[in-house]
């Protein structure tokens, strides 16, 4: 059992209750609400003639349904328009902060946190929606939960909850140039499978870890839920602290002295027990693409999709479903597969580093003919940021569509989706059948610059080759 | 699309067994966007969703789906392999999959977060080993019109040859909906004091 881990620190100061059943009640100290997963628990809440608990401890945004192209209300589309309604009705009616669209603070819930300074070491984080995981970047318990879930901390401000296992991921060396973050999580998952991480917390920890910037800790912890882990995290350290210094929610004068010592100390400590332990070597991992249907099915950009016979007995069915959805050939390089959508953007990918990244391959080069590329900031603040570096400029001039902030087509609950048996080159995290809006469309998942360097040369390419010469 | 919808209540208070037919859907790692496609979560209510679960395998295998099979309409008991339910933190999955008539899920093993959703539901996931999920779901496909009897109290299967299997449950979840306690709202309310006193000591809800 795990002893003196952050997550044994952050669990035991958050300890309420034991409850009948022997699950725990938890305090929560962030909730985030969105459009999607929250309208049922309000409704709920008010059939049972409750109040929300700490209306100032919740927090609300609009991303999943809204349009990227005109976001002018009324929305086209109804449903949506009523989802947007019934948010800011339901913040209005119980006290709760909407950082609504047109505000300049609003984007993806899991963007909007952490800019905003909302999201802080050593809390509880929780949220309908699983990608939650994001904010242990900083050192945060955080998690998804469902709706029901939701109800109850808008009720309670707490959890009943289960303690998990500690997984401690350590990561040595340094990521070669041309390789990120998204890579990295990708490739652990390719290790690790989508269910080694059920049951288990994961601390991201060692020199390749110590050197991530936040942003990048962020694609990392997003996406652990991708290999089963309902949360991961990373030890708060001096990059934490310097992300937070100054953001709006983060503390002040000499409260900040303060909350920097106490951060220092939920650090999983040098004697701190692990459940498990697994190491990787970070020089050693090549940008990495899905040729699947789940983002364990990965594969370096200079490798060929498995064959049957390299897969391991058991992953074989899903191999085989995979080989058959995806259309591609067992044995065959995923170097120089086509594309037609490029997409940039999500919670996992949709920072200001991220189109950093992008933009500097795309700068001074042109998408390829027939592909439709998209630019799609998490938030109103990356897209002020990226165009006052001139990045809107760089990625239209280079034949991409700049586009305003939200899920955008990680998900297509909007109107942002492929079509028919499309290939995307996505910066998301999810190559689910049917994910990106189309029952038969396809989804290779890659890093940001991997997906501009895509919509270059109309086909997956290896980005360390365009970043190291002029176009 | 053919709606199966269930005549009977959704689980309310004490649950000690679920009867019932069973549908097999086979497949490692079947997600939540599978299980009830994003496009349905654009609603306000969990209303309409169980006409909509599988949509999408459901369309293309064009009335072949077990959900759509005619012979495993009225069914309560589903039995999946490994990881069932990752991805998305939805609980419009395990809504879609209640609305449809589904009671009990028995399965290889499930995603946290989808386990935790149905528990809030009222429906117990149980587990069985690899070799008996297969040969469950073998016996069942080959036998469709079995009425099973699911146990929460012995964490058991029993077919209607008489044929014992023996499943895992949680001793947590068994426990809350034995009791009926499987809603977790009224027991987290019940500690507001408590909740003050942590509310209290954590320094960032107090300016450190």
């Amino acid at each position: 059992m795990s002893a003196g881990t952050l997550y044994d620190k952050v669990w035991d100061l958050h300890r309420v209750a034991q409850l009948p059943g022997g699950s725990t009640q938890l305090f929560i100290g962030l909730h985030l609400i969105h459009e999607v997963t929250s309208p049922q628990a309000f409704a709920a809440l008010k059939d049972l003639g409750l109040r929300v608990r700490l209306p100032e401890r919740t927090v609300a945004t609009v991303d999943h349904i809204v349009p990227t192209t005109s976001q002018a209300r009324p929305f086209a589309d109804p449903l949506a328009e009523e989802m947007l309604a019934t948010l800011e009705r339901n913040c209005s009616d119980y006290g709760i902060p909407l950082h609504g669209l047109g505000s300049g603070r609003q984007g993806i819930v899991h963007v909007i946190a952490p800019e905003l300074g909302l999201t802080q070491p050593g809390m509880t984080v929780a949220c309908g929606d699983s990608h939650t995981s994001t904010h242990g970047a900083f050192g945060a318990i955080a998690f998804g939960i469902g709706t029901s879930q939701v109800r109850d901390v808008l009720a309670s401000q707490s959890l009943s909850m289960g303690k998990l296992k500690v997984r401690r991921i350590w990561v040595e060396g340094q990521l070669q140039p041309g390789v990120y973050a998204k890579d990295l999580v990708l490739h652990i998952i390719r290790v690790l499978g989508v269910k080694g991480g059920v049951g288990y917390a994961y601390e991201f920890a060692g020199p390749a870890i110590d050197a991530l910037a936040m942003e990048e800790r962020m694609t990392l912890c997003n996406m652990a839920i991708e290999g089963g882990a309902r949360c991961g995290y990373v030890n708060p350290d001096a990059v934490t602290f310097a992300y937070l210094e100054g953001r709006p929610y983060a503390p002040k004068a000499e409260g900040w002295e303060r909350a920097v010592a106490w951060w220092r100390g939920l650090a999983s400590g040098a004697d701190a027990v692990f459940d498990d332990e697994v190491r990787f070597d970070a020089a050693a991992i090549a940008p990495t693409v899905t040729w699947g249907i789940t983002p364990g099915q990965g594969i370096g950009v200079d490798e060929t999709v498995p064959t049957l016979e390299q897969t391991e007995p058991d992953e074989r069915p899903l191999a085989q479903e995979a080989y058959r959805y995806m259309d591609l050939q067992p044995g065959t390089p995923i170097a120089g597969t086509r594309v037609d959508v490029c997409f940039i953007g999500s919670c996992t990918n949709g920072r200001l580093s991220d189109l950093q990244a992008a933009a500097a391959v795309a700068k001074g080069r042109h998408v390829a003919p027939g592909i439709k590329a998209f630019v799609v900031p998490g938030s109103e603040q990356v897209a002020a940021a990226a165009v006052a570096e001139g990045l809107d400029r760089v990625f239209r001039e280079a034949g991409f569509e700049w586009r305003e902030p939200g899920c955008s087509m990680c998900l297509a609950m909007n109107p942002d989706r492929l079509e028919g048996r499309q290939i995307s080159a996505s910066s998301s995290n999810r190559n689910f059948k049917g994910r990106q809006g189309s029952a038969s469309g396809r989804t290779l998942l890659m890093s940001p610059a991997m997906v501009a360097a895509a919509a270059i040369a109309g086909k997956v390419c290896d980005v360390r080759q365009m970043i190291n010469t002029t176009p | 699309m053919t709606a199966a919808m269930t005549t009977s209540s959704f689980p309310l208070g004490p649950i000690a067994a679920v009867l019932g037919r069973a549908v097999v859907i086979a497949g490692d790692d079947i997600d939540t966007d599978r299980i009830i496609p994003a496009r349905f979560l654009k609603c306000v209510t969990f209303d309409g969703l169980g006409e909509q679960v599988f949509a999408d395998d459901r369309a293309e295998l064009s009335g072949e789906h077990p959900f759509d099979r005619a012979e495993l309409q009225g069914a309560s008991v589903l039995v999946v392999n490994r990881n069932f339910g990752c991805g998305s933190s939805r609980e419009h999955a395990p809504q879609a999959l209640m609305r449809w008539g589904i009671r009990a899920v028995v399965g290889e093993s499930f995603a946290e977060i989808f386990y935790g959703n149905c528990l809030a539901l009222g429906i117990p996931c149980f587990t069985a080993s690899h070799a008996s999920v297969l040969s469950l779901q073998d016996q069942l496909i080959a036998d469709p019109d079995q009425e099973l009897n699911l146990s929460l109290a012995t964490a058991s299967l029993e077919d209607s040859r008489g044929q014992l299997w023996q499943l895992e449950l949680q001793a947590g979840p068994q426990q809350m909906l034995a009791s009926g306690q499987w809603d977790a709202t009224s027991q987290l309310l019940a500690h507001d004091s408590e909740l003050t006193r942590t509310a209290e000591s954590l320094p960032y809800i107090n300016g450190f």
